[in-house]
C-alpha cells in the first residue's frame, strides 16, 4: 500500500475533532489527492474517546485500512487506546509536557501542540489549526495550500481569528518540519485527482439527490446516524424553496410524508432503525393508499437503543418485511456515495411511478464516511413525472383514483387539480376509494397493489455489479456500504476472487444473481450483522447456499485489513 | 354551491339516530356558507365512526390511520395552501391514539380545523372507555367504573395557546355549523370538540341528558373568549351547565405565515423538472 497513509485525530468529544478533520480532508483534496474518511465516535457530547481518520492516497481509495501511520492525539487517554493501533511504521504525535508523560518511545513524536496554540491564538481551541500544520509539515505539503484551507474554513469569522489560526498553523507546520525528521510519509507520485471533485459522505450525497429529485416536504425525528441529511435539507430550504418540519415522532413524520405526497408533493423521512420501526405502520398506509413516499433507513445496531452512533448492517430482513399486510416496495441499498446520489433520485421516481413507498437503506459508515467524487453527471439525475399534470387535469371527470389497469398503477391525479374529487382510503376499497367489505373485490386490489406492482418493480431492478465473476473461483457477495471494502480487498486478494455488490435488495434480483452464482462453489456473503441475513436471502430467492458469510457485528465497520484477514481465515 | 353539491353517493353505515348525522349536517351547512367548492376541500380522517364521514360527502378524502388523521392533514395543507383541510375525528383517535399528534399541532398552528365527534365512549369497537368518558362509568371493560380523570381537551387546548377553542352539540346543527364555518375562516389551528350522543353505547351523556345542561355562552353578551382565563374556567365547566360556542379565540401568526410558504407558490405548483444544484454542490468542492 505504498503511496498511501492512514491518518487518525483522536480525543475527547468536543475537542474539535471533526474540525481538524474535515480541514485535512479538504487540504488533501487541494492537493490532489484521493481520500477516504470515517468516524468513529460515541454517543455524548463531551468527553469519552473518539477518532476521525483520513485514508489518504494517489490512487482512488474505496475503504478504511485499520493501522494509523499517523496517529494526532489530543489528550493523554488517546495514547494508550491507539498506540497498539499503530501501522509498523506508524507514528504518534502527542504533547508531552501537556499530558505529563516523560515516556520514552521510537514512536512518538512529541509536538508542543498545546503551547502553540495558547501562545498563538491565546487559548487551547488552536490546537485544532497547529495540529492541522503539524501534519502538513510531516507529510511535506506545500503551506500555501494550507493556508488557503484554513482561510476557507474559516470564511465567516473575524480578520482576527482567520489570521491567529493561519499563524497556529504555521507554528505547526514549521515544528514539524524542522523536527520531524523522516521523508517516509512524504506522498511521491503526481497529484492525479482532479480538482473539482466533491467530498462528501452519504447523507449529504443523500439530501442533494432529493433536491435534485425535486423533495418539496422533509419530516424526520432526529435520530442517529441520518440527523445530518436533516441538517442538509434545512441548510438548503431557503435556496429550493423546501419545507422541512421537526416531527414530534417518527409516526408524526411518516404521516406527514404521506399526506403532502397525496396532496401532489415529493417527500421524503430518514430515520434509523429504532425511528423507522415507529414508521412501519404508516409504511403499511404508503402501501394501502398508494402514495409515494421515500424513507431512509441509516442503520445502526439494535435491537433497542442499541450503540446510537456505530454501524451495523441487521435491518436487511426488517425492511423488507416491515409493515403489515402485504404490498409493493422497492429497497435501494447504495454501496457508495455516487449511488446514493444516483438511487435517491431514482428512488423518488420509481415511489411515483408505482405509487408505493420506496426504501433507502444505508448505515452509519456511509451515512458519516466522506470520500472524493467526479462530479455528478445531472443528466443521468433526471426527475421523471408520473402524474396528471395540471394542464391535463381539467379535463378529468368521474375520477377514480384505484381504477384497475393492467400494470396494477392507476393514473394519480392531484387534489384541486382535477374537477373532480378524490377518495384516499386506509380501509380495503373499491375503485372510487370508498370502504368495502366484498370478497372479489379484496382479491383484485390485493392483486392490484402486491402482485402487479411487483411484477412491474421487478423489470426495473437496479443491476448487481459483479467483479471477475468469469476467472474467479472464490465470490463475495455484499449489499449496501461494504461495497467499497470489498471492492479493494478483491483487488488485494488477487485474480481467483470476484465480487457481486447488490444495490438493490427488493424487489431482489433474483435471476441476475442466479446466473452470476452459476456453478461458483465458493460463495462467501460478507454483512456487518449476526444472522448471515443475506446469505438466508439469497437462499430464499434463489435456493443457492453459499458457503459461508464473514460476519462482524461489533459495532464497527469492515476496513481492508480486517476483511482480507477474515478472507485469509475463512479460506477458499 | 349548494347543499347537493356535497351529496355523496356512498351509503352511511352509522347507527340510526347517531349524533354523527348533525355533525355531518353541520358540516355541509358550512362548507355551503363558506361557498366552497368540493374539489378544494380535503377532509382528513383516522379511524373510527367519525372517520367515517368524509365518505359521505363530496369533498376530497383522505382516510389514513386510528389517530394519525392530523399529521397527513397538516402536511397536506403545508403542501398546497389552497386547500381547505379539515379533520373529522373521534374522542379515541384524536385523544387516545394520536394524542400526542394533537398536542403538537396546537403548537405548530397549522391552518385547519380539527373537528371531534367526541361522544365518550368507543364505538367502533363495541363501548370501551374513551379518554373523555366520565369516572365511574361502567363498561364491559371497565367493570367497577372508569376510574381514571376524564381527559379536559378544551382545557388543554387553551393552555396550549390554540387560537380557536370551540365545544359543539350534535343536536344543534345550525350552531355547530357556524362554530365550524368560524373555525374554518379562523387563520391557524381550529379545535372544536362535539357533544355527541352515542345511542348504542353511552348510556349516560343521551340526547335528554344534554338537553337540560347545555348553553350557549357566545348569548351572554359580558362573555368575552379572548379572555385567556374566563376562558379556561368556562372550558373547566362540566356537571349541572355545560357550555357550548366558542370558548377561546386569539389571533396570532399562523405556521404558514411563520414559515415563509405564504409568501412562495404553493409546494404542490414548483416546478421540479429540472432543479439546478450546481450552487449547493459547489459547497463540495
Amino acid at each position: 500500500m505504498d503511496n498511501e497513509i492512514t491518518l487518525r485525530i483522536t480525543g475527547e468529544a468536543g475537542q474539535g475533532i471533526q474540525t481538524i478533520g474535515a480541514g485535512l480532508c479538504n487540504l488533501f483534496k487541494r492537493c490532489g489527492l484521493h481520500i477516504f474518511a470515517s468516524q468513529d465516535y460515541m454517543s455524548r457530547i463531551r468527553g469519552g474517546n473518539n477518532f476521525f481518520q483520513i485514508r489518504v492516497s494517489d490512487k482512488p481509495v474505496y475503504s478504511s485500512s485499520q493501522r494509523p501511520d499517523i496517529a494526532v492525539t489530543l489528550d493523554k487517554n488517546s495514547i494508550a487506546i491507539h498506540k497498539t493501533q499503530l501501522s509498523n511504521r506508524g507514528i504518534m504525535v502527542l504533547d508531552k509536557q501537556k499530558f505529563g508523560i516523560s515516556d520514552e518511545d521510537p514512536a512518538f513524536f512529541d509536538a508542543p501542540l498545546y503551547n502553540l496554540a495558547n501562545q498563538i491564538g491565546g487559548n487551547e481551541l488552536f490546537v485544532n489549526s497547529v495540529s492541522c500544520g503539524v501534519v502538513a509539515g510531516m507529510i511535506r505539503l506545500n503551506f500555501g495550500l494550507v493556508q488557503d484551507v484554513i482561510k476557507a474554513i474559516f470564511e465567516n469569522k473575524s480578520e482576527e481569528i482567520i489570521k491567529k489560526n493561519v499563524d497556529a498553523a504555521r507554528a505547526g507546520f514549521d515544528f514539524s518540519s524542522a523536527n520531524f525528521k523522516f521523508d517516509k510519509f512524504k506522498l511521491g507520485g503526481a497529484a492525479v485527482a482532479p480538482r473539482d471533485n466533491l467530498a462528501m459522505n452519504g447523507n449529504e450525497a443523500i439530501a442533494l439527490a432529493a433536491i435534485r429529485a425535486g423533495c418539496k416536504f422533509y419530516s424526520a425525528y432526529p435520530m442517529s446516524p441520518s440527523t445530518s441529511i436533516m441538517d442538509m435539507m434545512a441548510h438548503s430550504a431557503a435556496k429550493f424553496n423546501i419545507v422541512v418540519e421537526q416531527a414530534e415522532d417518527e409516526i408524526a413524520a411518516i404521516n406527514m410524508v404521506i399526506g403532502a405526497s397525496f396532496a401532489g408533493v415529493r417527500s421524503m423521512a430518514a430515520t434509523s432503525g429504532g425511528g423507522f420501526a415507529l414508521m412501519v405502520e404508516g409504511l403499511s398506509l404508503a402501501g394501502m393508499t398508494e402514495t409515494p413516499i421515500v424513507v431512509v433507513d441509516a442503520q445502526r445496531p439494535g435491537p433497542a437503543t442499541g450503540f446510537p452512533t456505530r454501524t451495523e448492517q441487521a435491518d436487511l430482513d426488517f425492511l423488507i418485511h416491515a409493515g403489515h399486510g402485504e404490498f409493493a416496495r422497492a429497497i435501494y441499498t447504495p454501496g457508495s456515495i455516487e449511488e446514493a446520489f444516483y438511487l435517491t433520485v431514482k428512488a423518488f421516481n420509481i415511489a411515483e411511478k408505482y405509487q408505493i413507498p420506496v426504501l433507502i437503506m444505508t448505515d452509519q459508515h456511509l451515512a458519516d464516511s466522506v470520500r472524493d467524487i467526479e462530479p455528478f453527471d445531472l443528466k443521468n439525475a433526471v426527475v421523471q413525472r408520473h402524474i396528471i399534470s395540471k394542464e391535463d387535469s381539467g379535463k378529468i371527470t368521474g375520477y377514480k383514483r384505484y381504477q384497475f389497469t393492467e400494470s396494477g398503477v392507476s393514473s394519480r391525479a392531484i387534489p384541486s387539480w382535477i374537477n373532480d374529487v378524490i377518495y384516499a382510503d386506509s380501509d380495503e376499497h373499491n375503485e372510487e376509494g370508498h370502504i368495502t367489505e366484498d370478497a372479489d373485490m379484496r382479491v383484485k386490489m390485493v392483486d392490484k397493489r402486491f402482485y402487479k406492482k411487483m411484477a412491474g418493480l421487478a423489470q426495473e431492478v437496479e443491476k448487481p455489479l459483479a467483479y471477475n465473476l468469469a476467472k474467479a473461483d472464490t465470490i463475495l457477495v455484499g449489499f449496501g456500504s461494504t461495497y467499497g471494502v470489498i471492492k479493494e480487498a478483491c483487488g488485494f486478494c488477487g485474480k481467483e476472487f470476484g465480487y457481486i455488490h447488490l444495490p438493490q435488495v427488493w424487489p431482489f434480483p433474483a435471476l441476475e444473481v442466479s446466473l452470476m452464482l452459476k456453478g461458483k462453489r465458493n460463495i462467501i456473503t460478507v454483512e456487518n450483522n449476526a444472522g448471515a441475513q443475506l446469505a438466508r436471502l439469497i437462499f430464499r430467492e434463489t435456493g443457492i447456499r453459499v458457503k459461508s458469510s464473514i460476519l462482524r457485528y461489533d459495532g464497527r465497520p469492515f476496513d481492508l485489513d480486517y476483511l482480507i484477514g477474515r478472507i485469509k481465515e475463512t479460506g477458499r | 354551491m349548494e347543499l347537493n353539491d356535497f351529496k355523496s353517493n356512498d351509503g352511511i353505515t352509522w347507527c340510526p339516530g347517531c349524533g354523527d348525522f348533525g355533525i355531518l349536517n353541520a358540516l355541509k351547512k358550512a362548507l355551503v356558507t363558506l361557498d366552497k367548492s368540493p374539489k378544494d376541500v380535503l377532509l382528513v380522517s383516522g379511524i373510527g365512526q367519525a372517520a367515517k364521514l368524509p365518505h359521505y360527502i363530496k369533498c376530497n378524502c383522505f382516510n389514513g390511520l386510528h389517530g394519525r388523521a392530523i399529521p397527513p392533514a397538516v402536511a397536506a395543507k403545508i403542501a398546497n395552501r389552497n386547500l381547505t383541510v379539515i379533520v373529522t375525528t373521534g374522542d379515541g383517535d384524536c385523544y387516545g391514539e394520536g394524542g400526542n399528534h394533537l398536542l403538537h399541532n396546537i403548537r405548530r398552528n397549522v391552518d385547519i380545523t380539527v373537528i371531534v365527534h367526541d361522544n365518550q365512549i368507543y364505538g367502533l369497537t363495541k363501548g370501551q372507555a374513551s379518554p373523555t368518558t366520565d369516572t365511574g362509568y361502567q363498561t364491559k371493560v371497565q367493570l367497577n367504573g372508569v376510574i381514571q380523570e376524564p381527559m379536559h381537551p378544551l382545557e388543554m387546548a387553551i393552555a396550549l395557546g390554540c387560537g380557536y377553542v370551540a365545544r359543539g352539540y350534535s343536536a344543534d346543527s345550525e350552531h355547530l355549523s357556524w362554530l365550524i364555518t368560524e373555525g374554518v375562516r379562523h387563520k391557524g389551528f381550529s379545535l372544536i370538540d362535539v357533544l355527541q350522543p352515542c345511542v348504542s353505547f353511552n348510556k349516560k351523556n343521551t340526547y335528554e341528558w344534554y338537553a337540560k345542561r347545555i348553553y350557549k355562552v357566545n348569548t351572554e353578551p359580558s362573555y368575552k373568549p379572548e379572555d385567556k382565563m374566563a376562558a379556561y374556567q368556562k372550558a373547566s365547566e362540566w356537571g349541572e351547565k355545560i357550555p357550548i360556542g366558542i370558548i377561546y379565540k386569539c389571533d396570532k401568526p399562523s405556521y404558514e405565515d411563520k414559515s415563509g410558504i405564504n409568501n412562495i407558490a404553493p409546494l404542490v405548483d414548483a416546478d421540479i423538472k429540472d432543479i439546478n444544484i450546481g450552487a449547493v454542490l459547489e459547497e463540495f468542492i
